[in-house]
Order: structure tokens, then C-alpha cells, then sequence
């Protein structure tokens, strides 16, 4: 049954099989990619919800509009929220989910079941963390810092960490599927120089996954079982020392913002390279920098306890490796940078999502060198400057190229084309919303203004007042996708095969892509990003 | 060599009954399932690995506490449970060797010995657990350290500062590690299982080869444990009570 | 800081002016790439937009020296960050020898202070300007975070051992304090002022006896009741080793290990007494773990730092 696909109505992924069952007890890598879009999704909302509270609340100096206890539960869910649930999830889960077996030239990932069986682990573990939000509630910070979390805090902490400890092997799962797929189910002639970068930095993802996420289930295990039982592993009083918990917790969650990095690093190579219609600059420089951010970022944990009681020694070495993995990150964008010189630039909307991240991930990666600088850090530690810092990246950065991603492959993913204009606007209130919201917070750091306060001194009030005007404008620009994507979805029109006219197997086949993704087995004869100057490249 | 055939949906040629679709060959799909599993044996390296930290970072605080406290455990019963679990690891590596080769009654005979030596890890870990509770080494709230003395009474016990956190981490180390042997023996009913059907032949084993290289892991942790947690406290401190 | 948008702290402390400049450096390093960056993208997308629907890109795939040129400045920049910031933490993580003392307890939701003269205060400070002083920090419960952003200094307060840190007011005035580690429902409360004044104003406000009345028992009150007076005698004939001028001292463990007596040693020597026995001695101190709370250690600490043969 070997047709030649040429008609519009065809049988695609999303097509058959039908029914609720169809799709909750599915193994196409594909149909899973979109289960974790809608879920994350909604967690991206829930935690843009807490958000607000937190922004409305610090529109006044005094802690007027909800109580102090309410306001650590807001700002704490938020964190949890957005890091477990939202950022480290969203890209591989769903766009690495969809393109990675594409990408490679093959049917699914090596394990399909697993791969629902992690979707499945992640409503769980949500549900669980969800669920203690309503009973009990959780007030540590995203962060669980012990004794208070241990011994001191009355919420509903045992549960909660339990909920992140099942959502840990969701991400587990995800990056050995991605592991075993990249080195095993290659198409023939597919080498490793061969692949997109998006597949190199997913791949640098899932090492940080599966070395890194072991030993927070086993923090916050430890957090849970202390708690629970009183065991004392963290209490001063019977001899413990409540530092070895931030030591446990940062091994890794600092590789953990580069699980969050990473892929939207990947999907930026394949945007560049695309809206460019060039050969990415330096490709086995980008290539071996993911492989560079995965190993060095293991090193640098410490950097996140200059002043905790840590040894300077130790702090001395932790700057110093924070400095080498900066590093990689600046190759990275000088060579995006380099690749757009001589390129075809387009002007559609994928090329405004880029330039949004290329500034405002710049400004991140950047003033994380801030924190790094030992005796900087003293002045910036806990303060507004910190919560800039990683806003930056992770929302300028990650959630930008994120979006970028999801336009970019929407066409492919469900076969409809989005309205331009909105998404170009979309971008651009995104870019002016973020930088209003989060640029006067590195002011209020350096005056000050401590992290997880929800009252501060009146002088300080301007800046707090635009950061909150700043988030209804990046609010808007978050809501605006959610409904102008579902319109495309029912009223777009049909996207042809390769709306972009970009390079990659994903753009050889259809839009939406049957489920076994290809007609015709794929054999693979050329480099990645192979635009022939001849003009040889076909939208359509 | 790989055709057109291979790539399409449905593959029209006939194909072993076990081999998935999104596989174009039994190898390739047996080649995937270990380093699967290779890469989840890391996984649970570094999940072990924290609370190894966690145990050298304690020692090297409290080193009369460890040496104290590692005395107070049962190297008998470790020093059993250790030899167990090496016999097991055997019967394990026979029990794919038979799978490999296609007999039948050298998996299920294998396996069934496997379990049996991974229950008796369990029954005397229990009783171990037991003797700690009925002595007062459970930290926390109960912890009320006692030794029965020569005439078979129990005496009050005074231990050093983190003497609590060493059995913490006893409790929570071997504890982990035991539900990591209940997992495995629940395997290896499932494969037992299979293997009584006559699933396994020298094409198709890669189930039981990859239950192994579990079973195999679950025992080097105790190896390392042992020593850790044990021999410890009888090398420091003389033989047990 | 004058009215009108904030945009630094007070400069109040020897460090505040380093601490700007190396902010400014960094800012200034940060503007600089960002500004590149930011122009080059922007004027690649115009100069080299798209012009027809079939254009492809030049067929250009890398540089090997502009490679090494952008790995190998950022590389030395970030390494004078380095150098620059290990320089500074380094002086801030050493009191200068002269430096008064004063000990502070953070507790949920509150800041305790203790000056050496006895003296307490709760979330104030005052500190005399041009002189050195050095706060030792503790805490009673969980982690909290001791900042005065106009000295640009933080340290955390851990319980269980004993942090610090130092400064030295330059500018008469009122500075905010806060705790910088969120230790629960009253964080955001746990503020309050440095009063750095005039050396002599200083010593009148400390002579008349601070600004709480000093209910909690002195140092030596302390050492006397806890009975360490009956083993530490100061000629060396008791049970337990002569305290004299031992802070800071190097002390031989029965290990045959020698330590410095900082106050972490201190701080332990009472707390788990059996951890370090001083050699010669009997291990028959009894631990003081949870039989003193971290104010009345600091109380003890500061009266053992007193004295002298």
C-alpha cells in the first residue's frame, strides 16, 4: 500500500484510530506529544494564575491583599508548578516527543509504552502536587530548603514532595527514550554529524535527565521520610546539618535549568537555520557546546551556596566552572548570530520569535555571570536580581523559544496554518510585556529587595508597580496564542507539507504525518540544513 | 540489510511474533531493550548515589558514631544475605544462559531458585528490622538505643552524636534496596511466567536478559551496602555482641 | 537615597563603593554583548531579508577563528570576573583582627542582637561608623539570612553552627535590614534598621544600656550556673582545660589532631562535648544540646572570648 500522497484528505495521526480510548491509551509518540501539550498547558496557566497573585499582591508596599500564609502558598506553587510541571516537561515532551522519531527517520521512539507510561506519571504526580494546593496547601518555596521544611512548616509538605517524586520519573522516562532512540533507531545513512542540532540538544537533555533527576527523587525523599517519620537526617539537634539538603537539591536542580534550556537551544538552531534558509554557522561547535552544558552544568551546583556556611575553596572552584559553562552558551550565539550574515531571511513570524530570544536570553545568560562572581553574589543573593536572572532565561529564554517552536511546527503537527499577524503580535507583546515585567526586578535586587517578601519599604514601590503592569501585558500575550492556535486548529487553512520551505525530514512529509510518519522509507544522503544555493528549495 | 519493506506501517513479509513494529529487526530491537535498561541501571545509580553522599558526608563527621552504630548491626545476618544474593546472581546468569539456548526447564528451574534466594533476603531482613525496633534503634521519636548482655537482659545504650542519622541512613538505604528486591522478585514471577509458557528461545530473550542485568544491580548495591553499613563497625570496633 | 526613582542603595560601607564599580563592570560587559548581539540580529534580518520565495541563504558553513575569537574572549572576561569577585569575597569572609563583636540570633520571625557589653536590642543595630565590626550569626530554629543591602552584605544564619560576617559603616543614618532566606509565614517581617552613628553617640546609647532592658542573663551569669566554672579553671589544675585566650588558639585534640578554637569549635565544645576532646583531658564533659539555646551560646561564647590569665 504504498501510496503517493497528492489529495488533502488523507489519513493522518490525529485521523484514526478515533475514540477517547484511541487516544489515552496510545503508543504513537505523536498523539503523546500532544496529550502533554494540552497538560502542559494547563499547568502553564495554573502557574501563570499563581503568578498573579503574587504580582497583584506587590502592587502595594504593605501585605494588604492576601494574608502572608497565602501569598508563600502562591509564590510556592508557583515555583513548583512552573519548574516540575511546565519547564522541564514542555519542550522535550511535546515538540521532542513529536519530531525526535522524525527527525531520526523512524516510526516511534524505541519505547512507546514507556513513553505513555511517563505522560501518565506526570498527570499523576501534578494531580498529587494539585491536590495538596487545595488540602494543606505547601509554603517551603520551590526550593524545600530544610529545617523549615523538614521540621517547621505546617502545609502539606509530605505529599507535595511525594507528587514531585512520581513527576521525576515522567522526565526520567522521557530522556531514556530519547537516549536508546538516538543511538539505535537512526535512519540508514543518518550519521550523528548528520542530525538536526534540535536532536544534539535533546540529547544533551536527556543525559542531564537521567543522571540529574534520580538524585532529586532521592532529596526529596529524604525531605518527605524526615518529615514524616522525624528521622533527624537534616536536624541540627540530633546532628544533622540542614546544608547537606541544599547541597542534594542543587546537584540537581542547577542541571536541571539546563534540562529547561537545552531543547529550546535545539529548537532555536532548527528556527535560525530555517528562517535563515542557511547552513547553521558552526554546527559541530553547537553541536559539542549542548554536550559541554550538559557535562560542566553537573559542576557548578555549589554556586547556589556561596553564603549558605560553604567552604570559600569549595565556592572557588564553583565560580570558576560557573564562568567555563557560560561559555558554550556565547558560542552558541554567536554562531545563531553568524548564521543569519548572508542568510535569506524571512520576516514571518518564526523570524520574531527568534529575535525575541536572542535578546532576551542574552540579557539572562549574562547577568547569571552576576551570580557566579563570588563577591557580586553577596550583594545579589535571594534578592529581585536572582528572580530576574532566571525569568530571563527560562521565560525569555525557554517559554520564547518554546513558542517559537510551536508556531514553527504547528503547520506539522496539525496540518492547519495560525493567522500571521496575531502571531507576530503575539511576539511582540510577549518581548515588550516580559522586558517590563522582569527588567525593573534586577533594580529592585540591587536595592535590595529580598526574594519571597510580599511587603517591602515604599521607595521601592515604582519599580514593583511596572513589573506588575509589565505581567497583564505578558499575560496577554500568553492568552492570545491559546486562543488564536485552537481557531487555526477548526478555521485554518490546510498547511501544505513544507509551509516554510525549510530543510529536515520532518518537511518531507505530510502535514499532519501519517502515523508511522513516513510513505516511503527514509534514507538519509545529505547534512543537516543542506540549502543549495541554486535555489532549489520548494514551499509547498 | 534494510529493504522497503521494513519501513512501511505493516510489514508485509513475515516477522517474529515479538518483534515490535517500530523495529525493523529482532536485533535492533534486542540491541534497544539493554541499553535500555543500561541507562536505567544509571538512573538508579544516581539514585543511590545521593544517599551514599549523604553517608560519606556523616562519616567523615561523626566517625565514632558510624563505628558505634555499624557495631549494633548483624553481620551475620548481612554476611548471610550477602551470600544469598551472590548464589542468586548466579542462578540468574544460568537462568538466561538457559533462555539463551532455548531450555525450558533450565530457566524455569533457575528462576525459581532466583526467587527463592530473594525471598530469604526478604524473610531475613525482617527479622533483622525486628531486632532493631525490639532494641530501640529506630530514629526518631522511639529511639531508645538498648543491648541485650551477656545474661540475655537489655541495658540502656549510650551512643554518640549521630548515632540516630547512621541508622537513618540504615533504615532508609537498606530499606530503599529491599524494595528494590521486592520489584525484582515480582519480575521474575512475570518472567518465571513467560519463560513456563515457552517464550524464550535463542531468537527471543531479551526479557530475561535485561531482568538479569536488573537482578545483577540490585546485588552489586547490597555489595557496596554491606561493607558500608556492617563490616564497618566489625572492623573498627571487634565482633558483635 | 534622594527622592525620585531608586536606583542604588545607600553607599554606607567601606565595601559599597568596590561592590558598585564591580556591578557597574559587569553591567557594562552585560550591555555591551547584549547591544552587539541584539544590533547584529537585527541588522542581518533587514540587510539580508528575503527577497524572493525561493532564495536560499550563502552556502557558508563555519570559521574556526571566529570560533576561537568568541570562545576565547568571553573566557578571559569571565575569568576577571572571577578573579575580581573571588578578591572581594575573600575580603568580606575575613574580619580584620580589630573588629568589634557583636553576636546576632535569628529566630522566627525576629532578629536578637547582643552587643559585647552585654547590651540587646531586637531587629535594630547600632554599630558606630569607622570602626570594624564583626557579626557573628546563629540561629534557634531553621535557616535565615542576615542583609544590609546598603553595606552590601548578607550571610545566612544555619542552626547549628555559627556563620560570619563583617563590615565597616562609613555614613551616619538608618539602613534597612532583611532576612534573605525564606524561613516561613513571618519572612517577610523579619526586617529591620542599622543605626550607624557617631563613634561617641554609639558609646552613649551603649552605656545607657541599649534599647531593651537586658532581662537575659550575662556570660558569666552563664558560665557559672552551667557549672563550667567548677572543671575550667583558669591555672590548668581542673578537670577541664584553662579557657584563657583559647578563642582562636590552636588546640591539640587526644587524636593528636590540632584545630583552631574559632567559634564553631566553640560553639561545639559545648554543644556534643565528646566530638574533640582536648589531649590530656577525660572525655567527662557533658553535651550542652538542647539544654542552651543559640542566644545564651552566643552570651557564653562572647564571655570565654573575655577571658585571660
Amino acid at each position: 500500500m504504498h501510496q503517493v500522497v497528492s489529495t488533502p484528505v488523507r489519513q493522518s495521526y490525529l485521523d484514526a484510530p478515533y475514540g477517547v480510548a484511541a487516544w489515552l491509551l496510545t503508543k504513537d509518540h505523536k498523539r503523546i506529544a500532544v496529550l502533554y501539550m494540552i497538560s502542559i498547558a494547563i499547568m502553564f496557566s495554573l502557574g501563570a494564575v499563581f503568578a498573579a497573585g503574587v504580582r497583584a499582591e506587590l502592587l502595594t508596599p504593605k501585605g494588604d491583599l492576601l494574608s502572608a500564609d497565602m501569598y508563600n502558598k502562591l509564590f510556592t506553587m508557583h515555583g513548583v508548578v512552573m519548574v516540575f510541571f511546565f519547564l522541564v516537561p514542555s519542550i522535550p515532551a511535546t515538540l521532542g516527543n513529536f519530531l525526535i522519531p522524525i527527525m531520526c527517520g523512524t516510526k516511534d521512539l524505541a519505547f512507546p509504552r514507556i513513553n505513555l507510561l511517563s505522560w501518565y506519571l506526570y498527570i499523576i504526580g501534578g494531580l498529587i502536587v494539585l491536590a495538596t494546593a487545595v488540602n494543606g496547601g505547601l509554603d517551603t518555596g520551590w526550593t524545600f530548603y530544610t529545617p523549615y521544611s523538614s521540621q517547621s512548616s505546617p502545609t502539606n509538605v509530605t505529599v507535595a514532595v511525594f507528587g514531585v517524586f512520581v513527576a521525576g520519573f515522567s522526565s526520567i522516562l522521557t530522556g531514556f527514550n530519547f537516549i536508546v532512540t538516538v543511538h539505535r533507531m537512526r535512519a540508514p545513512g543518518l550519521t550523528w554529524f548528520r542530525l538536526p542540532l534540535f536532536v544534539w540538544a535533546h540529547y544533551a537533555t536527556s543525559l542531564v535527565m537521567i543522571l540529574g533527576t534520580p538524585v532529586i527523587a532521592i532529596t526529596v525523599l529524604l525531605v518527605g521520610l524526615e518529615r514524616a517519620l522525624h528521622l533527624g537526617i537534616f536536624d541540627p539537634k540530633v546532628g544533622g546539618d540542614p546544608v547537606l539538603m541544599q547541597h542534594l537539591f542543587w546537584f540537581y536542580s542547577h542541571p536541571a535549568v539546563y534540562i529547561m534550556i537545552l531543547p529550546g537551544m535545539g529548537v532555536i538552531s532548527e528556527l535560525v537555520a530555517a528562517v535563515s534558509r542557511k547552513q547553521i554557522f558552526g554546527y559541530g561547535f553547537v553541536a559539542f557546546s549542548s554536550l559541554a552544558i550538559a557535562v560542566i552544568g553537573f559542576l557548578v551546583w555549589g554556586h547556589h551556596l556561596f553564603l549558605s556556611s560553604q567552604s570559600i575553596y569549595a565556592g572557588l572552584v564553583f565560580s570558576f566552572i560557573s564562568m567555563l559553562v557560560a561559555v558554550p552558551s556565547a558560542v552558541k550565539t554567536f554562531n545563531w548570530t553568524a548564521t543569519m550574515y548572508k542568510g535569506s531571511v524571512t520576516w514571518e513570524s518564526p523570524t520574531y520569535f527568534v529575535i525575541g530570544f536572542m535578546g532576551l536570553f542574552t540579557i539572562g545568560g549574562l547577568t547569571g555571570l552576576f551570580l557566579a562572581t563570588m563577591g557580586m553574589d553577596v550583594a545579589l543573593h535571594d534578592t529581585y536580581f536572582v528572580i530576574a536572572h532566571f525569568h530571563y532565561i527560562m521565560v525569555g529564554g525557554a517559554v520564547m523559544a518554546f513558542m517559537g517552536g510551536l508556531h514553527f511546527w504547528w503547520p506539522k503537527m496539525f496540518g492547519k496554518l495560525y493567522p500571521e499577524a496575531w502571531a507576530k503580535a503575539c511576539a511582540i507583546l510577549i518581548f515588550i510585556g516580559f522586558n517590563l515585567t522582569f527588567f525593573p526586578q534586577f533594580v529592585l535586587g540591587y536595592l535590595g529587595m529580598p526574594r519571597r517578601y510580599y511587603s517591602y519599604p515604599d521607595e521601592l514601590q515604582v519599580w514593583n508597580v511596572l513589573s506588575t503592569a509589565g505581567a497583564t501585558i505578558l499575560g496577554l500575550g500568553y492568552i492570545l496564542p491559546m486562543i488564536y492556535l485552537t481557531y487555526s486548529l477548526f478555521k485554518g487553512a490546510n498547511a501544505p507539507a513544507n509551509p516554510w520551505g525549510a530543510k529536515g525530514l520532518e518537511w518531507t512529509t505530510a502535514s499532519p504525518p501519517p502515523t508511522f510518519n513516513f510513505e516511503a522509507p527514509v534514507v538519509v544522503d545529505e547534512p543537516a540544513y543542506n540549502y543549495r544555493p541554486s535555489g532549489e528549495v520548494i514551499v509547498g | 540489510m534494510l529493504t522497503g519493506q521494513d519501513m512501511i506501517g505493516h510489514a508485509d513479509h513475515p516477522h517474529h511474533p515479538r518483534l515490535q513494529h517500530h523495529f525493523y529487526s529482532m536485533e535492533q530491537q534486542l540491541e534497544a531493550s539493554i541499553l535500555g535498561m543500561w541507562v536505567f541501571l544509571v538512573t538508579e545509580i544516581m539514585f543511590f548515589g545521593g544517599l551514599f553522599m549523604a553517608y560519606i558526608v556523616y562519616r567523615t563527621a561523626y566517625p565514632e558514631a558510624w563505628m558505634a552504630s555499624s557495631h549494633e548491626l548483624n553481620v551475620y545476618m548481612g554476611g548471610a544475605n550477602t551470600l544469598v544474593l551472590i548464589c542468586s546472581s548466579l542462578t540468574m546468569a544460568l537462568a538466561v544462559r538457559s533462555a539463551q539456548i532455548g531450555s525450558r526447564r533450565g530457566q524455569i528451574i533457575n528462576l525459581i531458585l532466583t526467587i527463592v534466594f530473594g525471598v530469604t533476603f526478604l524473610v531475613v531482613k525482617y527479622f533483622e528490622y525486628k531486632a532493631k525496633f525490639d532494641h530501640g534503634l529506630v530514629p526518631g521519636p522511639h529511639w531508645d538505643p538498648h543491648e541485650v548482655l551477656a545474661n540475655g537482659s537489655l541495658a540502656p545504650l549510650s551512643l554518640p552524636l549521630g548515632s540516630q542519622i547512621f541508622f537513618s541512613l540504615y533504615f532508609i538505604m537498606t530499606g530503599i534496596h529491599a524494595a528494590h528486591m521486592v520489584a525484582g522478585v515480582v519480575l521474575m514471577l512475570i518472567i518465571l511466567v513467560m519463560a513456563w509458557k515457552g517464550r524464550f528461545s535463542a531468537d527471543y530473550y531479551g526479557p530475561v536478559e535485561i531482568s538479569g542485568l536488573y537482578w545483577h544491580f540490585v546485588d552489586i548495591v547490597w555489595i557496596f551496602l554491606f561493607p558500608l553499613l556492617y563490616l564497618l563497625g566489625f572492623h573498627f570496633g571487634g565482633p558483635p555482641v | 537615597m534622594s527622592n525620585g526613582i531608586p536606583l542604588l542603595p545607600p553607599s554606607a560601607s567601606s565595601v559599597s563603593t568596590e561592590m558598585d564599580l564591580l556591578y557597574f563592570f559587569l553591567t557594562g560587559v552585560t550591555a555591551f554583548f547584549v547591544v552587539l548581539v541584539a544590533a547584529l540580529v537585527v541588522f542581518f534580518t533587514i540587510r539580508y531579508r528575503r527577497r524572493s520565495p525561493d532564495e536560499v541563504g550563502a552556502d557558508i558553513h563555519g570559521s574556526l577563528v571566529l570560533e576561537l575569537t568568541w570562545t576565547i574572549i568571553p573566557l578571559l572576561l569571565s575569568m576577571v570576573m572571577f578573579g575580581w569577585g573571588a578578591s572581594l569575597f575573600f575580603r568580606l569572609s575575613r574580619p580584620p583582627a580589630d573588629s568589634m563583636e557583636i553576636y546576632v540570633v535569628g529566630k522566627q520571625w525576629m532578629w536578637k542582637v547582643q552587643h559585647p557589653e552585654g547590651v540587646r536590642e531586637i531587629n535594630q543595630l547600632h554599630v558606630p561608623i569607622d570602626r570594624n565590626v564583626r557579626i557573628t550569626l546563629g540561629s534557634e530554629d531553621v535557616i535565615h539570612d542576615y542583609g544590609i543591602p546598603a553595606f552590601r552584605v548578607k550571610m545566612d544564619a544555619v542552626p547549628g553552627k555559627l556563620t560570619t560576617m563583617w563590615f565597616r559603616a562609613t555614613k551616619v543614618g538608618e539602613y534597612h535590614i532583611y532576612c534573605n532566606q525564606y524561613c516561613g509565614l513571618r519572612h517577610s517581617a523579619m526586617v529591620g534598621e542599622v543605626i550607624a552613628m557617631e563613634p561617641q553617640a554609639y558609646e552613649a546609647w551603649l552605656a545607657g544600656g541599649g534599647t531593651i532592658a537586658s532581662a537575659a542573663p550575662s556570660g558569666e551569669t552563664l558560665f557559672r550556673e552551667y557549672g563550667c566554672a567548677s572543671c575550667h579553671l583558669l591555672d590548668s589544675t581542673g578537670r577541664g582545660p584553662s579557657l584563657a585566650n583559647v578563642a582562636g588558639s590552636q588546640v591539640k585534640l587526644n587524636t593528636g589532631a590540632t584545630v583552631t578554637a574559632d567559634d564553631n569549635y566553640l560553639r561545639e565544645s559545648i554543644m556534643n562535648s565528646q566530638a574533640k576532646v582536648v589531649a590530656g583531658y577525660q572525655p567527662i564533659m557533658p553535651p550542652f544540646q538542647g539544654v542552651i539555646n543559640e542566644e545564651n551560646l552566643m552570651s557564653l561564647i562572647a564571655y570565654i572570648k573575655t577571658l585571660k590569665k
